[in-house]
């Protein structure tokens, strides 16, 4: 012994050789856990990447929205001068309408307007059809004109190579704004084209752009001006006054007169930031609109319904299998092991035939011709007119979901009914119970932790159920989770159905910390 | 205080068999009268009985055959919970969800017993078993002695009669074991409670008990106070169960009112005492504590047999020598002899001759 490990009073305690006892630990003990590390790593991976990822992309599509702000991006920038007003907006510059002109123009070869117009559909309708039409149109825009005029002026403006020279000049960009911008369009437009950029003549918007930049620029700006094409720009720049112009309002409202509706441009606005509270709005019955937040219009509330409906009948649910799996647990427990290993396995039988063969036999049976309606109609309990409806409504997926949900409450139930000793009540009663004292304050006190994990189980699992409410539910019976599929596979909007998904998960894990709260996760037992 | 008349005992077994499965008797025939004020022990091995006859008194399971009387009426048909017997079990079982005082209480509120007299009684049974401030915690924050007392004022606190207990003492560590062998048997004493306690410990039967049934196939082998039933047991199983033995097979060759001389297989003669044998050829098992085996000859009696034996082993054991001998060909004969200042140390190789008091050894079946 040394007599660094005989005083602790000074400072840290040292292993025999002088290193700190603490030091020497971790090092014997850091193989130990990489070991684990390592054993652990394969389902780590898998779960992070199959589970984790997962529920992460989804929670980020909840809120993600930069399609708008990606697609439309000048506009976006345009409409931040723009004031939506209740309706009563000033109608549109036709600076916005320009800048809309050239993402389009560039959209439209990238068929990218189609996408945002889906986007934009789920807040109003129409924008998927406006857009389109629009995509369709905007090529055959009068502001050919514009490039008429520019070649009756110079030729040469006919000539791409003059074009290209004339952008890679120093200092365009600050006399030709919306040109280069809009230049910067038509280079990707080639590229995805596969094309020659020096062998193309640019489309019309260039020369519309070019246009404005005249226009709006003072003489002395382009006098300035001394790269590539500088000749040719004074020139245009003194000859575009007399230019016939194009009002680019009027083209768009050729296309579509609902390019002066304010709500249009109201939407576009309201949508125009990367990330968007919309679709959360949507999930709970409200919506982003130009004004502000409003609620849906009455008829299509539905989201609240639907989060009410699965909270309560997940809970009926819960209940059910409670009342039924008790007694079993109870009984199973309380048999001699043979005989309950046996009854277990037909507990467990179900979980070994298809979900879909078990809720089929539920039609089969619940059905008004089905077999129950048959019986009740043969006894008499029930005439032939009016057999009962038992499928296609609450009650049926209420039933269905309870046989298809009972193992799991029997299970934890029996497994921790199993861990109480047959003394306790036997104590309780030779202290002077009854059964039914012995039975209440004794052993169910002691089961309550089965009932706990059970309880959670059933829940968690039917508040997400699909396939069960889908054959079974009809309208009145389905679940949130119903309309999650719907938006994931046939309306699209996965933005939403993200939504949905975040505040289910979000629920319940709110519920699971209200139920630590007060019954504690120290006292689920699962056996 | 012992009485045998089955009449008019606190606690009667008249004629009780039980079965489980119709086919096999777990108890066949049971008759035992317990008095009142009385520790008795049900001893055995495990399956022979003496469980499933606490189990009828107590009402968990019903007698196949028979009557239990408790206090002169017959509690057969009475539920467990109206018979107002105490029971302490192997684990305990005090209620892991409720405290200590809660565990205490609650015989007390199913009688429905007022609060305030409540909160006194569970005090005081608390304060006799030395636990008086503990009332607040939880069992399983008690060591197992502790929880062994609360378990045992449970079972005293709505001041029954009749209070059994069902191997109360096997979790608990030697020591500490017996330190509460000796402190239920002061409480039952001091409340002049009858105990019916099980266990297959023979010192725990024998250090507490007033009088000990022996068990074994279902039926009681001997029922008898603890030195009667150490010192003169009344058949090979009752000598062989209860403490340390040497067995040794013979003939009877002579017999008398009170002294059996015994041929053993290879011919030596012994004198015993009979007990289970009646006449002479008989096949015998000759049973003898290794503490009155004798190998000094001058404290024998001069016309007494010896036999031959060979010292195999010695063993100190502190209080005591241990001498492992071979005698009539067997090898497994014990000597216990006191660590006495004037004892000798046999040295293993040594050809003694052992003896003993005729009455000390007892020819039993065979």
């Amino acid at each position: 012994m040394t007599d660094a490990t005989n005083s602790p009073s000074t400072g840290p305690m040292l292993s025999a050789d002088g290193t700190p006892l603490k030091k020497s630990l971790q090092i014997a003990l850091r193989r130990q856990k990489l070991r684990a590390l390592a054993l652990v790593a394969p389902l780590l991976l898998f779960v992070l990447v199959s589970f984790i990822a997962p529920i992460a992309d989804m929670l980020f599509r909840s809120v993600e929205n930069e399609i708008v702000s990606e697609t439309i991006p000048r506009t976006v920038i345009a409409l931040e001068q723009w004031d939506y007003q209740d309706g009563n907006a000033a109608a549109p510059s036709d600076d916005i309408y320009a800048a809309l002109y050239v993402d389009l123009s560039e959209a439209e070869e990238f068929k990218t307007h189609t996408r945002l117009g889906s986007r934009l559909n789920y807040e109003t309708t129409g924008m998927s059809s406006l857009l389109r039409k629009t995509g369709r149109g905007i090529g055959r825009m009068d502001t050919d004109e514009y490039t008429k005029q520019f070649e009756a002026l110079d030729p040469k403006w006919e000539d791409p190579a003059v074009w290209v020279a004339m952008m890679q000049s120093p200092g365009i960009a600050d006399i030709l704004p919306e040109t280069a911008s809009a230049w910067q369009s038509w280079q990707r437009i080639v590229a995805n084209k596969n094309d020659v950029l020096a062998e193309e003549q640019p489309e019309d918007f260039i020369y519309t752009m070019l246009y404005r930049d005249l226009i709006a620029q003072p003489a002395s700006a382009i006098a300035a001006y001394s790269g590539s094409g500088a000749e040719m720009l004074q020139a245009a720049d003194s000859a575009v006054d007399g230019f016939e112009a194009i009002s680019l309002r009027e083209q768009f409202l050729d296309i579509d007169k609902d390019w002066a509706d304010p709500q249009i441009w109201g939407t576009i606005k309201a949508f125009s930031s990367p990330y968007t509270a919309g679709y959360f709005l949507s999930s709970v019955d409200l919506q982003l609109t130009p004004a502000g937040i409003e609620p849906q219009p009455e008829n299509q509330q539905i989201y609240m319904l639907l989060f009410g409906r699965t909270m309560f009948m997940s809970m009926v649910i819960m209940g059910s299998c409670i009342l039924l799996g008790y007694p079993i647990a109870y009984l199973l427990s309380n048999l001699p092991l043979r005989t309950s290993n046996l009854l277990l396995i037909l507990v467990l039988l179900p979980f070994w035939t298809s979900l879909l063969v078990r809720t089929s036999a539920w039609k089969v049976l619940l059905q008004q011709q089905g077999v129950i309606n048959d019986i009740l109609v043969w006894l008499g309990l029930v005439s032939d007119a009016d057999r009962l409806v038992m499928i296609n409504n609450q009650f049926g997926t209420i039933v269905a979901m309870t046989h298809i949900l009972l193992p799991f409450m029997i299970l934890p139930l029996y497994s921790v009914m199993k861990t109480i000793p047959p003394s306790y009540v036997r104590a309780a009663k030779s202290l002077g119970a009854t059964n039914w004292t012995a039975f209440w304050r004794v052993y169910f006190p002691q089961s309550v932790p089965g009932i706990g994990a059970g309880s959670i189980l059933v829940f968690i699992l039917s508040i997400g159920y699909y396939i069960t409410p889908e054959l079974v539910g009809g309208t009145t019976g389905t679940f949130i989770s119903n309309r999650i599929a719907y938006h994931i596979s046939s309306s699209l909007n996965w933005g939403l159905a993200a939504a949905l998904g975040t505040i289910l998960l979000a629920v319940v894990l709110l519920l699971y910390w209200v139920y630590d709260r007060i019954v504690g996760i120290d006292n689920v037992s699962l056996g | 205080m012992v009485s045998t008349n089955t009449d008019d005992g606190f606690v009667v077994f008249d004629g009780v068999q039980k079965s489980y499965d119709g086919e096999n008797l777990v108890v066949k025939d049971l008759n035992l009268s317990i008095a009142k004020g009385e520790f008795l022990t049900m001893l055995g091995p495990s399956g022979s009985g003496k469980t499933t006859c606490l189990m009828m008194l107590a009402g968990f399971e019903t007698a196949t055959n028979g009557a239990i009387r408790l206090g002169g009426k017959e509690i057969n048909n009475i539920p467990p919970h109206k018979r107002g017997i105490g029971m302490v079990f192997q684990n305990y079982a005090l209620f892991p969800h409720m405290t200590v005082a809660e565990n205490l209480s609650f015989p007390l509120e199913v009688r429905k017993i007022g609060k305030a007299e409540r909160e006194t009684k569970v005090q005081r049974a608390l304060d006799m078993v030395q636990m008086g401030d503990f009332g607040g915690r939880r069992p399983a924050q008690l060591s197992g002695g502790q929880q062994q007392r609360i378990a045992l004022a449970r079972a005293l606190v709505f001041e029954a009669e009749l209070v059994l207990m069902d191997e109360p003492l096997g979790a608990l560590d030697k020591q500490l074991r017996e330190h509460m062998q000796f402190e239920i048997k002061h409480i039952s004493d001091n409340l002049g409670i009858t105990v019916v306690y099980v266990t297959h410990d023979q010192t725990e039967a024998l250090t507490m008990s007033d009088r000990v049934a022996v068990f074994e196939d279902g039926r009681i082998q001997q029922l008898a106070p603890p030195d009667e039933l150490y010192e003169q047991p009344k058949n090979s199983f009752v000598a062989q169960f209860i403490g340390e033995n040497n067995t040794l097979m013979g003939k009877v060759e002579k017999i008398d009112q009170d002294l059996a001389v015994v041929r053993l297989d290879n011919g030596d003669l012994i004198d015993t005492v009979p007990v289970n044998v009646s006449s002479v050829g008989d096949r015998t098992l000759v049973s003898i504590r290794p503490e009155r085996v004798e190998f000094n000859r001058e404290r024998l009696l001069p016309d007494a047999h010896t036999l031959k034996a060979e010292v195999l082993e010695f063993i100190y054991m502190g209080d005591i020598y241990r001498t492992r001998l071979r005698v009539a060909g067997k090898d497994d004969f014990i000597v216990k002899t006191r660590n006495a200042p004037d004892q000798r140390r046999l040295k293993p190789g040594e050809m003694i001759e052992i003896g003993w008091r005729p009455q000390d050894c007892r020819a039993l079946d065979a």
